[in-house]
């Protein structure tokens, strides 16, 4: 079965497209890596298997269906923005607030609701948090917030956009460790956008490296070499191996580093 | 004080209209859309003062207006919500554009002071039936769409996701919010309405963590301000809407005392 399936998509706002003639299956059940540049289209694929972006070629298939807003099968971790509405309210409010999709009426959670977001929360040792307005949270532990909300649901696929952003390299790794933990609690397949590759080396099946509208599917091995790469950049990029870490370089700089430090 | 009609009609007002400003107010707060409810009350400005020169009643026009202005600023959604300028813009507009409407039609000057002001003491039987029917029909959407309102406002984008349509949320809660301020200028008047939605919901905000505690808390903050205000007008013979701001301050900078908070769990 596979979760995900591309099937030569395009994807374009008004004259430009971000990507074009994509196909791929990603399969039931796989942790996925999504790398790439800045503004590659990380965020923008996520948001099509959402349904919240259509593409202007091709189809997308999301756990045997189309793409389609509003899933249940899907949970979704947007990437963090700086600004945080309803800072003063509890986290248990934050996710709550997710806890049955979009249906109408006045808020509140029934008793299954509540042990499924307990049990989500116990999932990214989130249960204390969940007690503190978001507002006092650090970044890294807001993530985990929201990763237990993600989580909610139990769905079969799961989007995380960039969840390592402003988290030290141990919180880093050991966010890692727990989506791949995730896997034998629960059978889900996983698309984990980053910025680096090496917090991910060991723990994904498959690289989704995006970059110049194109995409390369693979394992790291057959992705993050100097030819695809090169492709994907449109520039001379050298991989460099050093000590079980991967480091793409172009002119001598290490590229994945540079290009988002100004998100840190 | 309660033997005289016009105080219990007055009560009876502010009681209705502080009920349903809490509440959207705290939305507001939550969603950072603070500044469109000040904006939407100028439109009610122009459109009182309008409906006057067109033979109107005003309060026809001060409802009309705004729910206009309401739902136009839902439906251009994003592009102008939460844009301070274009929103000052429209601010500006309305105000110069009552003025031109003064202009035309001096007679309406004298109560224009209420309007900007409030006279909640001069409300009668057949507004407080409108004031009423704001206060249902707002508190009735409220409560059919909180849900997706409160989703929509703390993650917009993880809503969208989930099938919430942000743009059919945003008209519905500015078209609550345009009637409810339309409710307010009749109490507190235009340039005050964020004494009555603002103050009291971003004290109510401060107060809790738990949201669902805030949405009632700001609502009895809103009519305990408001009667308070009434009260201390009837003894003082100064203007209700003194007591109603200087109340909705005070309660909101009385949040920033430290009452020794309880240390959070670590
Ligand atoms: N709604 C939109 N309208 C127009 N252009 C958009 C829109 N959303 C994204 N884009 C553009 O699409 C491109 C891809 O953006 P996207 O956010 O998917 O990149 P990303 O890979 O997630 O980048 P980052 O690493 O910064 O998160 C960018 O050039 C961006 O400007
Ligand atoms: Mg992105």
């Amino acid at each position: 079965m596979t979760a995900v399936r591309f099937e030569r998509v395009g994807i374009a706002f008004g004259s430009r497209s971000i990507l074009s003639g994509v196909s791929l299956d990603i399969a039931d059940g796989e942790f996925v890596g999504v790398l790439g540049p800045n503004g590659a289209g990380k965020t923008t694929l996520m948001r099509a298997i959402l349904g919240l972006v259509r593409p202007t070629e091709g189809a997308i298939a999301v756990l045997g269906g189309p793409a389609r807003r509003g899933n249940p099968g899907v949970g979704y971790l947007p990437q963090m923005h700086r600004s945080a509405p309803g800072a003063g309210f509890s986290g248990w409010d934050l996710v709550a607030s997710s806890a049955g999709g979009g249906r109408w009426g006045w808020p509140g959670t029934s008793a299954a609701e509540r042990r499924d977001i307990e049990r989500a929360l116990d999932l990214t040792d989130a249960r204390d948090l969940a007690r503190r307005p978001v507002g006092e949270l650090s970044g890294g532990q807001r993530q985990r917030l929201l990763l237990a909300q993600a989580l909610v649901g139990r769905p079969r696929l799961l989007l995380l956009d960039e969840p390592l952003i402003s988290l030290d390299p141990s919180r880093q790794r050991s966010t890692v460790e727990l989506v791949r933990r995730l896997r034998h609690e629960q059978p889900v397949t996983v698309l984990f956008s980053a910025h680096e590759i090496n917090p991910l080396l060991g723990a994904i099946d498959r690289v989704l490296y995006l970059g110049n509208g194109a995409a390369a599917l693979g394992t790291v091995d057959e992705v993050i070499t100097s030819p695809v790469l090169s492709r994907l950049y449109a520039a001379d990029i050298d991989v460099v191996r050093l000590g079980g870490r991967i480091f793409v370089m172009a002119g001598g700089h290490d590229i994945e580093r540079a290009e988002h430090r100004h998100d840190a | 004080m309660l033997d005289y009609d016009f105080m219990v009609t007055a009560f009876l007002a502010a009681g209705i209209v502080g009920a349903i400003a809490g509440v959207v107010g705290f939305f507001l707060v939550l969603r950072g859309q603070t500044f469109a409810g000040h904006a939407l009350s100028h439109v009610g400005f122009a459109g009182a003062t309008g409906a006057v020169v067109f033979g109107l009643p005003p309060l026809a026009g001060l409802i009309g207006l705004t729910l206009i202005a309401g739902l136009g600023m839902g439906l251009l959604g994003e592009r102008l919500t939460g844009r301070d300028v274009a929103i000052g813009v429209v601010l500006s507009l309305s105000l110069g554009l009552g003025l031109l409407f003064l202009h035309f039609y001096t007679s309406y000057a004298t109560q224009v002071t209420a309007l900007l002001f409030g006279n909640v003491l001069g409300v009668d039987r057949a507004t407080l039936w409108t004031l009423l029917g704001i206060a249902v029909v707002g508190l009735g959407t409220l409560t059919f769409a909180a849900r997706p309102l409160i989703f929509a406002s703390l993650q917009p984008e993880l809503a969208e996701a989930k099938g919430v349509s942000l743009p059919l949320v945003s008209l519905l809660f500015l078209a609550v919010t345009a009637i409810t301020v339309a409710g307010c200028v009749k109490i507190v008047g235009v340039l005050l309405v964020f004494t009555l939605m603002v103050g009291p919901a971003a004290a109510a905000a401060r107060m809790t963590s738990r949201l669902r505690t805030g949405v009632l808390l700001a609502p009895l903050l809103a009519v305990a301000e408001a009667w308070a205000g009434i009260a201390l007008a009837y003894y003082t013979d100064w203007p209700v809407s003194v007591w109603i701001a200087a109340l909705s301050g005070a309660v909101f900078l009385l949040t920033f005392v430290p009452l020794g908070r309880r240390p959070a769990p670590a």
